[in-house]
């Protein structure tokens, strides 16, 4: 077995040394990347706009429609999904990156959008939410008249 | 959630790029099961025909290309949490697995690799004679 230093002396095992070190490698990680600064939930979210739609779009891989809800009340997007692990059973895993579980991720928009004409489509893991706007909150083209 | 998703950009991995544009790391699941290894990688919006899986000399490489699908940077988003680009990982596999027999398939943004082991690496049961 390879002898290393241990960074905190003060821990009563090895173990508990390296798995503190790590924490701090990952945090550290963490702060140059960036993303601790953002409020990030799952799925991660795109949004934007034309004159006469929201577009609201996520990566959510390995999900069906029927594992995600979708809803809007008011002007709050819902996006509701269970991430179900891999059928493997009696298996080892080596690596384990994939998330899996429920989440829940609500966003508030900027605009009022008709609850009634919400589309969303799923398509090789990619969730598109079209959210035509309510009337008023339409772009409109003003004839400009010459006087 | 258990894990992090956040998508992660490539920084060193992989030969650089001559085509424009983002790349990222898939998030991958490598799960070993008597007779083969799997592995399971996120590439959402990658399909059969984008995505490449080559074994050469013990690397194994996938690299998915994924379209623009979005309004080009600086268009008003509203939020931007991610960016769209290909997806590339390699890794480096044992001699334990048969080359000629791996296997893949893509499913709503997953692909699945299939790597049986090469038959001297399988587990035998030895019978104890007494």
């Amino acid at each position: 077995m390879m002898m290393t230093r241990r960074l905190f002396p003060f821990l009563p095992t090895a173990a508990l040394d390296r798995d503190l070190g790590r924490a701090v490698e990952e945090l550290f990680n963490l702060v140059q990347r960036g993303p601790i600064m953002r409020p990030l939930g799952f799925p991660a979210l795109n949004i934007w706009e034309d004159g006469q739609s929201l577009m609201a779009e996520a990566e959510v891989p390995g999900l069906t429609m029927d594992d995600i809800e979708v809803f809007v009340v008011g002007n709050e997007l819902t996006i509701k999904g269970n991430r179900r692990p891999p059928a493997e059973t009696k298996a080892t895993y080596h690596r384990q990156e994939r998330g899996t579980g429920e989440f829940t991720r609500v966003v508030t928009l900027p605009v009022d959008v008709d609850p009634d004409k919400v589309e969303a489509t799923l398509k090789n893991g990619v969730l598109l939410i079209t959210m035509p706007k309510a009337e008023q909150a339409r772009a409109r083209k003003i004839a400009v008249r010459t006087a | 959630m258990s894990e992090s998703i956040e998508k992660v950009e490539t920084t060193r991995l992989g030969p650089e790029r001559t085509r424009g544009g983002q790349c990222f790391v898939p998030n991958v699941d490598i799960i070993e099961n008597g007779q083969k290894y799997l592995v399971l990688a996120d590439v959402p919006g990658a399909t059969a025909e984008s995505i490449d899986v080559s074994y050469e000399r013990g690397l194994l490489t996938i690299h998915a290309k994924v379209e623009p699908r979005q309004p080009a940077d600086g268009v008003g988003y509203l939020l931007h949490e991610y960016g769209v680009g290909d997806f590339y990982r390699s890794f480096e596999i044992g001699e334990g697995i048969d080359a000629s027999q791996i296997q893949a398939e893509v499913a709503n943004g997953v692909l699945t690799l299939h790597l049986p082991k090469a038959e001297s690496a399988k587990l035998r049961k030895i019978t104890v004679k007494g």
